[in-house]
């Protein structure tokens, strides 16, 4: 896990320089923000111009997956007091929840002790993730020209690796390539609305491809019956 | 930081934490209406290849390119042979990044 955010952090690093934010701004991104994808995409629009309410519309879309993230982990957190919740909250990732949600069913662990493991992933993920974007800031200042060497190939690296094993269910197929039709022919709409009306498209067809699915296995069993 | 990249940053961390701690404040268990959970099932999936197929299809001007001489189609697809292959994120990364690059430096 760390060593897969280790060049997903640097490039981010570099990429939100070359982007035309600070480095104060950066580094303070991935220190309050603390969301991977979120914070390329946010990057990405920044380099072509979106406004604010986009960046903020789009960070609210990319992450709430988190939510779903803390419906899985909440049975194990609720006896934790205010105290703990506000830190693990703040720092569950993609990677962190991972590592968390084993660690939970683990029946050979210690119960009483399964929050400090929680909290000391989450630890080492974060201060893995700040450390790589301030190597990051500085070699995307030092070396201007970093950002034409296509490091921007490794966020569609990384979310295809992301993607694809999820894709084991035909609704789940059905979401991605409608997701992908409809932003690549919506890719021109102004404020990059394209992505916003792809992921809903995507979503959409997800849930009547499920629906159908589900109604069509109902009848072979009545069929049968 | 100018005052745009701190209202900026703001919003993304209150709208970031919002997400992430909502039910871990509220602590007992949610039900969320069928709709709901089956929609945010997809969400990943969705949001993740809407970013990813614009960056694979269209040339920097927004016109679809399908071309041999396009690196992120070929790194690309290369991502998805590894990735429904090896289903290892390091795998995936590492592999797509050297045959992205090697093809770069093959085109010229």
């Amino acid at each position: 896990m760390l060593v897969g955010a280790l060049p997903f952090g640097i490039i981010f690093g570099t990429l939100a320089v070359s982007s035309g934010l600070s480095a104060g701004a950066t580094l303070a991104m991935s220190a309050l923000v603390f969301a991977g994808a979120a914070q390329f995409i946010a990057v990405g629009l920044i380099a072509s111009g979106a406004g604010l309410l986009v960046i903020l519309l789009t960070t609210l879309i990319v992450n709430l997956r988190h939510l779903l993230y803390s419906a899985s982990l909440l049975p194990y957190v609720r006896h934790l007091s205010q105290r703990w919740r506000v830190p693990l909250a703040f720092w569950l990732t993609d990677e962190s929840y991972a590592v968390a949600h084993r660690h939970y069913l683990d029946p050979n662990a210690a119960p009483e002790y399964k929050h400090w493991y929680f909290l000391g992933s989450c630890i080492a993920m974060y201060s893995n993730w700040f450390a790589c974007t301030l190597v990051g800031v500085v070699l995307g200042s030092t070396l201007p020209g970093m950002a034409d060497w296509g490091l921007d190939f490794a966020m569609v690296a990384t979310f295809i690796g992301i993607v694809v094993p999820l894709l084991r269910t035909r609704p789940m197929l059905v979401a991605a390539l409608v997701a992908a039709a409809v932003a690549v022919v919506a890719h021109g709409l102004p404020y990059k609305l394209g992505l916003m009306l792809a992921a809903l498209a995507g979503v959409s067809a997800g849930i009547v491809a499920e629906r159908l699915t589900a109604s069509s296995a109902r009848e072979v069993i009545n069929d049968g019956a | 930081m100018t005052v745009h990249e701190i209202v900026l940053i703001t919003g993304m961390a209150v709208i970031t934490f919002a997400i992430r701690y909502t039910l871990f404040a509220v602590g007992h268990r949610v039900r969320f209406s069928p709709w709901v959970a089956q929609g945010l099932h997809y969400v990943p999936v969705a949001v993740l290849t809407a970013i990813v197929a614009p960056a694979m299809l269209l040339s920097a001007g927004g016109e679809l390119d399908l071309g041999v001489d396009n690196a992120y189609l070929v790194g690309g697809l290369a991502a998805i042979v590894l990735a429904a292959r090896w289903r290892n994120l390091l795998v995936t990364i590492i592999g797509a990044m050297l045959c992205f690059f090697l093809w770069r430096w093959w085109l010229g």
